[in-house]
């Protein structure tokens, strides 16, 4: 019997013991160990969210592994469909809600392609600012909480939180809000930065490199993480690219696939920077992509601050109330800090959106959980779900 | 006891309090919270923990994974109608004496999200809230009052036995988990709880 | 990744008669996009869809080899209606070629990596909302379809033929209804909640409804 698909999910969704287990109809395997079901989730202290994973082991083995969703499925689509297009900006913000920045660019991006709105100059300097600090801090909390899994217990963590800090007072001085920000509009941003801000955004940057040392002093030369992230839960390239795997999980396979240069969407091809790219497609791959991606996201926050024009900061026939855009649809994406983030709004003339639909990277870089932990044992299959860098509330809006 | 006795008293070196008031005491200051996040809020809970806003000062440092251990639950995040069930069934597996934090104004009504269709209007439709803290998400600083408020409610419970509140305990622990229906949690809400008078404020 | 194509565009009139040759009676219409962003779509017909996703994966000039998004869009018939009449208006014809009643769809955009070049949007419609709701599944082809297309399964009732997996992804197994469709009436749960702000909203509406304003009610 096909336990996942017959049996319904509330019967099985215990909460209390993380491991509940029933043995499975299945025939003993050949040397006599019965196949066990286990439930991981939805409340299982990973603190990567409400996320579930039905898993058969054979003995310490993963045979199969069943993600559930629906935990947080919060309705941002429904509920957009009964809000004006700039009201459903505050609600990107929840969606992946480490990068709120990244969110409201690719909404933006999206609601401008649709209407045809253009961003003056110096807005979109400051996206790329903003954007690329969210970067920042996005893969420094990730890796905080990946080397927690692997059983670091929060010191990594508590450094990278530190520095998340230092990144969110430059939001709070900007936007008044530390994680939802709710800055970006259709044709620029909400407010300008002032030179007190673009100075103290240079010196988190430049401080930023001297931490990632320190950072990766204790960690990317530790015996235990080597140990357990090489070799695990490796992916190849092309079945990356037919589950429709995007951003550093992509890359860690070896694509060279970054939106920020292929799409070269905003002002991106004026900067110069490089895509790190793994050979492995393994854990300790992409968890090295991230690292370098930081100091790529540094090189290109250099170049924004030195060269950020003067200008407005926001289109001066951007209409912010009463806005309607033309007949027709839209598909807009970036690459936020987990993958490719798209949104896709169809426009039947009126203020609220016909169709609110996004493309959440995490949703789709799911896709391939399974296959990357057939074969691995349970504790790895935490590490591999930490460095697929899942957010629960863009996996299911 | 006279307060002029007891400042002499602490002079000479001798420390006098009563029986209650060491025991809510130890409880209020060591107060061990169950690692439960849901969404953005949970965010906001990490960073509380973090070395900036410091929340092991206040005793709540180990964050435990088993509600078995637990006594404080902050529910951070929207409370979807597929999760309620989980909450519920959380709750009634943490010893008495429990006390649950709706952080954020999703676990307080539904917060944005009040017009989902999968969304919970609020936590305390199920389980008994102590502190609600309206933000969204709350800051850090936000969370810390509302653990000071919550000691200081503790601070105010009794230790012999008090029949109102082993009434509330008990009728609490009678009520069922709520299931998924075919379209909507049955049931919908405990009302007993859900309007309960309010006899759990805060006296400040 | 060939530097020349970045970025570059496609011919969708090319592309849409080469598939015609490549799987006969494939292409239903090209639906042009009638906002500044050009994102033109090919509406292919369902009984031979999967044929042509194969023939846009693998055999042609561009290599459509990355399915970016699925979505499901529920068009009720006072929608197809509003729509055409909108599209009368600015005297164009409705550019979908779409069943007069109304119908679901399920829209795929693909983008290839190895030539840089996208999004090609293809269009499935079902013939209608009820009873035929059915459509290939794209699963075998792109295996980024195999999430989004149980989302569009639960959310809008559209059943994928050929799904390796199809069930309720998002709502709770025994949930009945599909929540997205437009005619979804959702449990009534509100409570009243009386606040402050209704006395204030009383007194702001007393005064409104003096003198020779017009008369607000709610």
């Amino acid at each position: 019997m096909n336990s996942a698909q017959a049996t319904p999910s509330s019967d099985r969704a215990q909460a209390g013991p993380m491991f509940e287990s029933k043995t499975s109809d299945q025939a003993p395997s050949l040397d006599g160990t019965e196949r066990m079901e286990v439930s991981m989730g939805p409340h299982h202290p990973s603190t990567h969210g409400v996320f579930r994973m039905d898993v058969e082991l054979e003995g310490e083995t993963v045979v199969k592994l069943k993600p559930v969703f629906g935990y947080l499925h919060r309705n941002h689509e429904k509920i957009a469909e009964g809000t004006s297009y700039l009201g459903s900006m505050p609600y990107t913000d929840r969606l992946d809600y480490f990068n709120s920045m990244t969110n409201n660019w690719a909404y933006a991006l999206s609601v401008e392609k649709l209407a045809g709105i253009e961003v003056p100059e110096r807005a979109e300097y400051i996206r790329v600012i903003t954007a690329e600090l969210s970067r920042l801090q996005n893969h420094v909390c990730l890796i905080g909480f990946l080397v927690q899994d692997m059983g670091a217990l929060g010191t990594p963590l508590m450094y990278a939180f530190r520095e998340r800090e230092r990144i969110l007072d430059l939001f709070e001085s900007l936007t008044g809000a530390r994680m939802m920000c709710n800055y970006m509009r259709f044709g620029g941003c909400r407010c300008d930065v002032t030179p007190a801000w673009l100075r103290q955004a240079h010196q988190v940057t430049e401080a930023f490199p001297r931490f990632l040392d320190e950072f990766e002093a204790l960690l990317s030369e530790n015996e235990v993480l080597l140990s357990r992230s090489q070799g695990v839960g490796a992916l190849g390239q092309d079945l990356a690219i037919a589950a429709g795997v995007t951003g550093p999980m992509l890359r860690a396979t070896g694509v060279n696939y970054d939106l920020r240069k292929a799409d070269a969407y905003g002002i991106y091809n004026r900067f110069n920077f490089r895509v790190p790219l793994g050979s492995h497609g393994d854990v300790f791959d992409r968890y090295m992509i991230r690292i370098l991606e930081m100091r790529e996201s540094i090189a290109i926050l250099r170049q924004a601050i030195r060269d950020i024009p003067d200008g407005d900061y926001v289109h001066p026939k951007a209409k912010l109330r009463g806005f309607k855009p033309p007949m027709g649809e839209a598909y807009g994406r970036i690459e936020a800090p987990k993958g490719e983030l798209g949104f896709y709004l169809i426009s039947d003339g009126s203020p609220k959106p016909y169709r609110f639909k996004v493309r959440p990277p995490s949703f789709i870089n799911l896709t391939i959980l399974e296959d990357m932990c057939l074969g691995q044992t349970v504790a790895d299959a935490v590490i591999i779900l930490g460095s697929v860098d899942i957010v629960l509330g863009e996996v299911d809006r | 006891m006279d307060e002029g006795l007891k400042s002499e008293l602490q002079k000479a070196g001798i420390f006098t309090t009563t029986l209650s008031d060491l025991y809510n005491w130890g409880r209020s200051n060591s107060l061990w919270p169950l690692q439960f996040g849901l969404a953005c809020c949970a965010i906001e809970m990490i960073a509380t923990s973090m070395s900036r806003y410091d929340l092991a000062r206040f005793g709540a440092e180990v964050f435990r994974p088993s509600p078995r251990q637990a006594d404080l639950m902050i529910v951070s995040g929207t409370v979807t109608k597929k999760m309620a069930p989980q909450v519920v069934r959380l709750y009634k597996q943490m010893p008495s004496p429990k006390y649950v934090i709706a952080m954020g104004a999703c676990a307080i009504s539904g917060g944005p999200f009040k017009q989902g269709y999968n969304v919970l209007k609020g936590i305390d439709r199920f389980i008994p809230v102590d502190v609600h803290i309206p933000g969204c998400p709350p800051r850090p600083e936000a969370l810390l009052h509302a653990i000071m408020t919550l000691q200081r409610k503790i601070t105010q419970d009794t230790l012999g036995y008090d029949r109102r509140k082993e009434e509330e305990a008990e009728l609490v622990a009678s009520l069922p988990v709520p299931e998924h229906g075919p379209k909507d949690l049955s049931p919908s809400k405990h009302d007993s709880i859900w309007h309960a008078a309010p006899s759990r404020k805060v006296r400040t | 990744m060939d530097t020349e194509f970045i970025n570059g565009s496609f011919d969708i009139q090319k592309l849409a008669e080469e598939l015609e040759v490549a799987v006969a009676s494939s292409v239903l219409s090209i639906a042009r996009n009638q906002s500044p962003s050009s994102q033109h779509s090919l509406v292919l017909n369902p009984e031979h869809a999967i044929r042509a996703a194969q023939w846009l994966r693998d055999q042609s000039p561009e290599r459509w080899d990355f399915l970016s998004n699925v979505t499901a869009v529920d068009w009720p018939a006072e929608a197809v209606a509003q729509r055409q009449k909108e599209m009368a208006k600015l005297s164009q014809d409705d550019a979908y070629s779409s069943p007069e009643g109304g119908y679901l769809e399920a829209v795929y955009h693909l983008y290839s990596i190895t030539r840089g070049l996208g999004p090609l949007v293809l269009r499935l419609q079902t013939q209608d909302r009820n009873q035929q709701t059915t459509l290939p599944s794209l699963t075998p082809v792109w295996r980024s379809a195999e999430f989004q297309e149980r989302e569009a399964f639960d959310l809008y009732g559209i059943r994928f033929e050929g799904h390796p997996d199809l069930r309720r992804i998002m709502m709770w197994d025994g949930f009945e209804g599909h929540p997205m469709r437009k005619d979804y009436v959702e449990p009534d749960d509100y409570e009243y909640e009386p606040t402050p702000h209704d006395e204030v909203l009383k007194r702001s509406q007393d005064r409104m409804n003096q003198g020779d304003q017009p008369k607000v009610t709610s």
